[in-house]
């Protein structure tokens, strides 16, 4: 039934594949976390202050990539894409969808911090003088990145498991390459789990990671 | 760009989608009840005395929350065929989707759980019920309250994530977009539609369930 | 007579359809204290937000050493572009009843802020007034601690080292101890009293009646929108000529 020494064997022939599927995995999350994180800036400063027809037409654009699921932003990606003439790879496409569904997600998460902020913040930067771009960046570009941090550092490992998605349009990442190998030897369970662990590891490190940076920027009580 | 919109195509098979839909409402339905219970149990065994109990339930809801869905999906459909447990498709996706949202419940009921007045349980055994009686009878129904707000989200991204039935073939929204899109090469209008629809159920539910929220709030 | 450092001139002030300054005129002196009391409501939180354009103001003027604050009368009339406004507040410096400190910087870095973006001076000079302000408030041995290691207190008079650093024409205090535990409010007080008797031009909406009968040269009670008494604080505590300002004074117990 389960027969490790088997598994062992099968995957150090794999273990090339493996690695590839890996490093395409860590490559397409990495692209659409930084990505989307930047459109997400983009996104989160129009919506808490933007003029009220640029809030309007982003607020859409977030309401609809939000109730979309992502695997439904994933296929429309590959098939409209093309469909409408621009022919990107599936790469591409699916990294185009992992994009936007990340940019949503920190655009929010954005506008909730910044909202979060006293609004004495803002009237004291005032106060003093300041002008509304010096007071964005000294005093509430700060306090509202250091609390976005937990909910982005979720994003990040959403981002992750979401890349997981491009398996099925014919990314070469790691659960695709997993399936290959299963159709080879069959060995469903072993490497199923194996990847899930693979997966987990990952998702494991950035939260550490997450935690370690959390610290570090924390202001001291 | 010589692409011109036709609606006509989609629209004939506009009940194959809605069928789709349904579909995917009622696995999100049965897997978040079945989750309940798993995530309740396992909220309860976060914060009990034995440090066993706590383990394991923590190590569950760790070990799935950092797992893709997908890779969960096809593990119990694939691999459980392995231990010899022959399973169709829509119960392997039912299983799957209630041991996932039973991770994520288990947080959201713990988080209710710890938000509980300390006195509660005291209040309860002082007037002379068993630890049970008073878990049922009191506890829960106030917890319940709590949890709702974070329950409907999650049932939300419940049912966005039965989407990924279609990933093995499930006749839900997905399966039948993507179908439909292979057949006619109606790219834009299949997929607006899909995702509207989509949006649509979600605000839909949205509302419904900030509705029942409200009927069943504890007057303040 | 010397040209007034802040003349209020017949301000009025609507929140959405409701008035809530009826046209209040003042005028301060350099060196002036001037205390405003009144019940919530009256206005006097708001009258002090609007010198400094936190509020605006849809009629009459506001002037600061002849220059008009927040809009110029033209006609037309017309608001003043949003760098002109920034620089006009850096001319006041107001003390909040929150304090407002920013947290995720030094007591020191609080009051630098304003020396180096603002008014632009080298890091060095500003440091140096930084820490001759907190000193003056008492807290040198602090400059490097952040607002949450600090007691409400302490961060008060980083706060009120970090407006009066920036050298204002005027100083403005909102409630600057209501939110304070009561065994912190006189190491605050002690603070604006030394300030007052430095020289410097103060307005203060205060709620502790004692200290403005103190420290104020005058004292104006507002109701209601509109400046019902003014003059020193001799004569407003002990022979108050309106009825209102009696039925204050007696339920403040003064």
């Amino acid at each position: 039934m389960l027969d490790l020494a088997r598994f062992a064997t099968e995957l150090w022939i794999a273990r090339w594949a493996v690695a590839q599927g890996l490093g395409m995995t860590i490559l397409i999350s990495t692209l659409a976390i930084v990505l989307g994180s930047l459109l997400g800036i983009g996104i989160g400063l129009v919506l808490v202050y933007g003029g009220w027809i640029a809030r309007f037409i982003v607020r859409l654009y977030v309401d609809f990539v939000r109730g979309t699921p992502v695997f439904v932003l994933v296929l429309a990606s590959f098939y409209l894409l093309s469909g409408i003439g621009i022919q990107l790879t599936a790469f591409q496409a699916g990294l185009f969808a992992l994009t936007i569904f990340c940019s949503t997600h920190v655009g929010e998460n954005l506008r909730g911090s910044l909202l979060s902020l006293p609004r004495g913040q803002m009237e004291a930067g005032k106060a003093i003088g300041l002008t509304f771009p010096q007071v964005f960046a000294y005093i509430l570009a700060p306090q509202a990145l250091r609390q976005a941090l937990p909910a982005w550092v979720n994003t990040a490992t959403e981002m992750v498991k979401a890349s997981t998605l491009l398996s099925i349009i014919g990314v070469v990442e790691l659960l695709l390459v997993t399936r290959e190998i299963i159709s080879r030897n069959f060995l469903s369970l072993e490497f199923y789990f194996f990847a899930g662990l693979l997966y987990f590891l990952i998702d494991y490190a950035i939260e550490r990671a997450g935690k370690f940076v959390e610290r570090r920027v924390a202001l001291p009580t | 760009m010589g692409y011109t919109l036709n609606f006509g195509a989609v629209w004939r098979d506009f009940d194959l989608l809605l069928s789709g839909l349904a579909l995917g409402l009622g696995l999100a339905i049965v897997s978040i009840l079945i989750g309940c219970v798993i995530g309740l149990a396992a909220a309860f065994a976060t914060i009990s005395n034995r440090v066993w109990l706590r383990r394991i339930a923590g190590a569950y809801v760790t070990a799935i929350r950092n797992t893709p869905i997908l890779v969960l999906i096809l593990f119990t459909y694939f691999a459980l065929p392995q231990l010899g447990v022959r399973i169709g498709k829509i119960e392997s996706f039912i299983l799957t989707l209630a041991v996932y949202a039973g991770a994520y419940l288990t947080e959201v009921f713990r988080g209710a759980l710890l938000a509980l007045p300390g006195g509660l349980r005291e209040a309860g055994l002082a007037i002379g019920l068993t630890e049970r009686q008073t878990k049922i009878w009191i506890i829960i129904p106030v917890m319940w309250r709590n949890a709702l707000p974070a329950l409907s989200n999650n049932f939300i991204s419940l049912f966005k994530d039965t989407s990924l039935a279609a990933a093995i073939a499930v006749p839900e929204l997905t399966f039948y977009a993507r179908q439909i899109n292979v057949n006619t090469f109606r790219v834009v209008e299949t997929w607006l539609i899909a995702s509207l629809l989509y949006v649509a159920a979600c605000y839909i539910i949205a509302f419904g369930l900030r509705q029942v929220e409200r009927r069943l709030a504890i007057p303040r | 007579m010397a040209q007034p450092v802040l003349k209020i001139e017949n301000l009025h002030k609507k929140f959405k359809e409701v008035e809530v300054l009826k046209g209040v005129d003042l005028s301060l002196q350099t060196g002036d204290v001037v205390s405003i009391i009144g019940s919530s409501g009256s206005g006097k939180t708001t009258l002090l937000r609007c010198v400094n354009l936190l509020e605006e103001f849809h009629e009459g003027r506001i002037l600061i050493e002849d220059d008009e604050v927040g809009y110029l009368s033209g006609p037309p009339r017309r608001r003043r572009k949003e760098a002109e406004i920034a620089r006009q507040r850096a001319m006041t410096g107001m003390v909040f009843q929150q304090f407002n400190l920013f947290p995720h910087m030094s007591a020191l870095r609080n009051v630098t802020l304003g020396l180096t973006k603002v008014k632009k001076l080298p890091l060095d000079e500003a440091v140096a007034i930084a820490e001759k302000w907190l000193a003056r408030v008492g807290l040198s041995d602090r400059r490097d601690h952040y607002p949450g290691q600090l007691s409400g207190g302490q961060q008060q008079r980083v706060a009120i080292a970090r407006a009066v650093a920036m050298n204002p024409k005027v100083m403005l205090f909102d409630e600057v101890t209501s939110a304070l535990d009561p065994e912190l409010v006189n190491e605050v007080l002690n603070v604006v009293k030394g300030l007052a008797d430095d020289g410097m031009t103060m307005l203060l909406v205060t709620h502790e009646m004692k200290f403005a009968f103190e420290v104020s040269d005058r004292v104006v009670f507002m109701n209601q929108g509109r400046i019902e008494e003014e003059g020193p604080p001799e004569e407003l505590f002990r022979a108050p000529k309106s009825q209102r300002l009696a039925e204050f004074l007696k339920n403040a117990k003064f």
